[in-house]
C-alpha cells in the first residue's frame, strides 16, 4: 500500500471517530482514501472535508473536547495554519492526532519531501509552553502502526500527538501488515473513559468546561507546572528509537523518516570500508532519545552525523544531548532534493576526517 | 394586603433559572449579554434538553459565558466556534449544540467558519450577538459598526470608502440553501425579550428534528460602555439607528426566505 | 372581578443600577435607590409598591437576573 493509504486504513481500523481535513499535496490521498472507503457506513467514522486547515484543526478540537478520537492530516503550509489550534488543544489538555506529511518550504515551497518542520513540531510552532508527542515513521508499516500508537499516547496523556512523515514515506509503496480492526467506542464508553469530556451535564453534577483560558496568573502558572510534569513523565517513559549496528559504533548517523532509510545504505557502505558506523533512528522525535545518545557516547561513539532534509534542525537537539562530550554535525539537502547514500557517505567521511584532524 | 403576604414562595411567578448559576455576571450594567444568557438557559430548562446540550463560548466579552451557564461547554479560539460545533455535532448528532458569538468572532475572523458551517447546514444553533463594536478589547470597530459611528479605531466615524460598509452577514447567511431559520431579534424591551425567547425555543425544536439545517439568530444588543451612553440611552439609540440598518424580524423560516426589506 | 397584586424583590448587591427595569415598568413601581450597594451601584427598588401588578416586565429585561417576581389574586 501507499504510505498515505496505510495511514488512512489504519485510522479506520484503530476505531477513530472522526477525520476532518483539507486537501494539500502530498497527502490528499489520506482523505481521498477515507472518502472512498466510506467508513461511516461500516464503523460510523465521520470523514468531513473542511473549508481550511484552520477549520479542520478546530473541528478536531471540538470532537476531542467531547472525548472522541479525532484526527486531521496536512502538509507543512497547512500545518502552519493549525498551530493556533494545536496550542489550544495542548492548553485544554485534549487528545488528538495531527499528521504532517512534510514538504519543502518555507512558504508555498515545493511538493517534494522535506524534514524542515522539525522545529515547528518539536519546539512548538504554536504559542506557549507545550510539547507535541511526535512520532516519525520510516516505513509504510510504521505509518499504519504509529496511527494506533499516536492515539494511545494522546489519550494516555491527554495531549496532542503528531505523526511527522514526509512526502517520500507518504507516497512509497510497500507491503504492510494491518492490525485487526478495533471497534469504535460507544458513547457510554467514551463518557466513562473520558469523564472530563463535554458529553452533556447531568443535573446535579459538576459541568465540564474545556478551555485553555486561565486568566489568574497563579492559576495559569499552576497549570503550566502541571503540564511540565506531564512532559517530564512522557520524556521518561515514551522514548522510542531503533539502534542499528551501534554496539561498537564510533560514528553514529542520527536520522528519521526517509533520511533513515537512505542512511541505512550508508551504514552498509561504511561498514564495508571498515568504518565503524551505526544508525540511531529516533521513532519519537519528542521525547527525543537523548539517553540513547548519552549511552552511545559511553560505549565509545565519538561523532554524530545528523542526516535530515533541512538546513539543520534536529542537529540542535543532538548537540544538546551530546553536551560537548562528542562531535556533532549536520548533513542535509534542502528544497526536496533527496541525498543518495553515497552523498551521505561522502559527508560522513569528510566529517570523520575533520573530527580526527582535531585530535 | 401587605408586602409580606405577597412575597411568599407559592406566589412566585418569576425567578432566575437554575441553569444560570449564582455567580454575578461579569458584563457591564445594562448589557444585552445577560438577557440572552438568561433566556437561552430558560429555554434549555423548559425544553428539558440541558443534559444533552453542549455550548461553545467565543472570544469576546462572552468568553466567560461558561462561568455562568450550568451546561457542558467548550471555549473556542476566536472565530472558530462553528468549526468546533461541527466537530462535535458530527460525532454526536443527537446532542444539542449551539455557538454563542459576537460580531468580531462571527463576522470578522470567523467569517469562513460561519459561512461554511451554515453552507453545510450543520444542525446547530448559532447565536450572534451584534452590538456593532469590539467590547472586550476596549471598543474598536467591528464589521457591523454603522457608517459614521465612532469607535476607538474609527475615531472620526466609520468611513465606508476606506473601511467598507457595515456587514449584514445575517442576510448573506440567509441566502444559503442549507440554512433553515434566520431571524434578527433584540432584548431591549419586555416584548422583544419574549419574542427573542420564542425564537430560541423554535431553533431548538428544529434541532430536535435531527434534520440538516442551521438555525441562526442575530441579537442586536447595546454596548453602552463602548457606545458611551447610559443603558437606557443606548437602547434608544439602537431603536433610532441600529434597527434602521439591521432590521429586526424573521428573515428565513423552514428553508424559505421571507419578505425582507434589506434583501429586496 | 379578581385583581392582582404584585411585588418584586431585587437582589440589592447583584443589581448594577442599569435602570432598564425602571424604564420597562409600566406602572412606575421602580426607581434607582439613593443608597449604594457593595459594588458601588445604586440598586433598583420598589418606590411605589402599591402599583405593582407582578407583570414581570422588569425581571424580563433585567440583564443580571436579580429580580424575583411575586403575584397574588385579590378577590374583592
Amino acid at each position: 500500500m501507499k504510505g498515505n493509504e496505510a495511514l488512512a486504513e489504519a485510522a479506520i481500523r484503530a476505531g477513530v471517530d472522526a477525520y476532518y481535513g483539507y486537501p494539500i499535496t502530498p497527502q490528499s490521498e489520506v482523505m481521498e482514501y477515507l472518502m472512498k472507503a466510506n467508513p461511516i457506513a461500516s464503523t460510523g467514522m465521520v470523514v468531513l472535508q473542511a473549508e481550511s486547515e484552520v477549520a479542520s484543526i478546530n473541528m478536531v478540537y471540538g470532537a476531542a473536547g467531547a472525548g472522541k478520537m479525532a484526527m486531521t492530516s496536512s502538509s507543512s503550509p497547512g500545518v502552519s495554519l493549525m498551530q493556533e489550534g494545536i496550542s489550544y488543544i495542548a492548553g485544554a489538555e485534549l487528545p488528538c492526532v495531527v499528521v504532517n506529511v512534510v514538504r519543502g518550504g518555507p512558504g508555498l515551497g515545493t511538493i517534494q519531501p522535506s524534514q524542515a518542520d522539525y522545529f515547528q513540531t518539536v519546539k512548538g510552532g504554536g504559542h506557549g509552553d507545550y510539547k507535541l508527542i511526535t512520532l516519525a515513521p520510516a516505513s509504510v508499516q510504521e505509518m499504519a502502526d504509529f496511527m494506533k500508537l499516536a492515539f494511545d499516547l494522546a489519550f494516555k496523556y491527554r495531549n496532542p500527538a503528531m505523526i511527522l512523515s514526509d512526502g517520500a514515506i507518504g507516497q512509497m509503496m510497500e507491503k504492510v501488515e494491518l492490525f485487526d480492526p478495533i471497534p469504535r467506542r460507544t458513547d457510554e464508553e467514551v463518557a466513562q473513559q473520558c469523564p472530563w469530556a463535554t458529553t452533556g451535564r447531568k443535573r446535579g453534577t459538576q459541568k465540564r468546561v474545556i478551555t485553555s483560558l486561565r486568566l489568574v496568573a497563579s492559576v495559569q502558572e499552576e497549570f503550566n507546572i502541571k503540564l511540565q510534569k506531564k512532559y517530564q513523565e512522557i520524556q521518561e517513559k515514551e522514548v522510542r528509537a531503533e539502534l542499528i549496528n551501534c554496539d561498537d559504533a564510533e560514528y553514529v548517523i542520527v536520522a528519521y523518516g526517509s533520511s533513515a532509510r537512505t542512511s541505512m545504505k550508508t551504514v552498509e557502505m561504511a561498514r564495508k570500508d571498515g568504518l565503524k558506523v551505526g544508525l540511531l533512528r529516533p521513532q519519537t522525535l519528542w521525547p527525543f532519545p537523548s539517553k540513547q545518545i548519552e549511552n552511545l557516547i559511553e560505549k565509545g561513539a565519538k561523532g554524530f552525523l545528523s542526516v535530515e532534509m533541512s538546513a539543520g534542525q534536529m542537529i540542535e537537539d543532538i548537540r544538546l544531548a551530546v553536551n560537548g562530550k562528542a562531535e556533532a554535525a549536520h548533513y542535509g539537502r534542502m528544497g526536496g532534493v533527496i541525498a543518495s547514500p553515497a552523498d551521505i557517505y561522502q559527508a560522513l567521511k569528510m566529517y570523520v576526517k575533520q573530527w580526527n584532524s582535531k585530535i | 394586603m401587605e408586602l409580606k403576604d405577597i412575597i411568599k414562595e407559592e406566589n412566585c411567578v418569576f425567578k432566575k433559572t437554575q441553569l444560570l448559576n449564582d455567580k454575578p455576571l461579569s458584563y457591564c450594567p445594562g448589557c444585552g449579554h445577560g438577557v440572552v444568557h438568561r433566556i437561552l438557559m430558560e429555554v434549555l430548562e423548559e425544553l428539558g434538553i440541558d443534559e444533552q446540550t453542549i455550548g461553545i463560548a467565543p472570544v469576546g466579552c462572552a468568553v466567560m459565558a461558561y462561568e455562568f451557564m450550568e451546561i457542558d461547554m467548550q471555549e473556542a479560539a476566536h472565530g472558530r466556534a462553528p468549526a468546533l460545533a461541527t466537530g462535535i455535532k458530527r460525532v454526536y448528532p443527537n446532542k444539542y449544540v449551539f455557538t454563542y458569538q459576537g460580531d468580531g468572532d462571527l463576522a470578522a475572523i470567523g467569517t469562513a467558519e460561519t459561512m461554511h458551517c451554515c453552507n453545510r447546514g450543520e444542525n446547530i444553533l448559532i447565536i450572534f450577538i451584534n452590538n456593532g463594536i469590539y467590547g472586550m478589547t476596549g471598543g474598536q470597530m467591528a464589521p457591523t459598526t454603522l457608517e459614521g459611528a465612532k469607535t476607538s479605531t474609527c475615531p472620526y466615524g466609520r468611513d465606508t470608502s476606506t473601511m467598507g460598509f457595515p456587514l449584514r452577514i445575517t442576510e448573506l447567511i440567509a441566502q444559503l440553501p442549507a440554512v433553515r431559520y434566520v431571524t434578527r431579534q433584540s432584548v431591549h424591551t419586555p416584548i422583544a425579550v419574549r419574542k427573542a425567547k420564542a425564537a430560541i425555543k423554535k431553533a431548538f425544536e428544529y434541532q430536535a428534528e435531527g434534520k440538516q439545517g442551521t438555525c441562526f439568530i442575530e441579537f442586536c444588543t447595546n454596548c453602552n460602555s463602548g457606545w458611551k451612553l447610559s443603558p437606557v440611552q443606548a437602547n434608544k439609540w439602537m431603536e433610532e439607528n441600529t434597527f434602521k440598518y439591521y432590521v429586526p424580524g424573521d428573515i428565513k423560516d423552514n428553508f424559505k426566505l421571507l419578505k425582507n426589506p434589506v434583501i429586496e | 372581578m379578581a385583581k392582582v397584586k404584585g411585588a418584586v424583590v431585587v437582589d440589592e448587591n447583584k443589581c448594577k443600577g442599569c435602570g432598564l427595569c425602571v424604564e420597562a415598568c409600566n406602572f412606575d413601581v421602580l426607581q434607582l435607590s439613593q443608597k449604594v450597594n457593595l459594588k458601588g451601584y445604586n440598586p433598583a427598588f420598589m418606590f411605589n409598591p402599591d402599583n405593582c401588578t407582578g407583570c414581570t416586565n422588569c425581571a424580563t429585561v433585567c440583564p443580571d437576573a436579580v429580580i424575583t417576581v411575586y403575584r397574588v389574586k385579590v378577590n374583592n
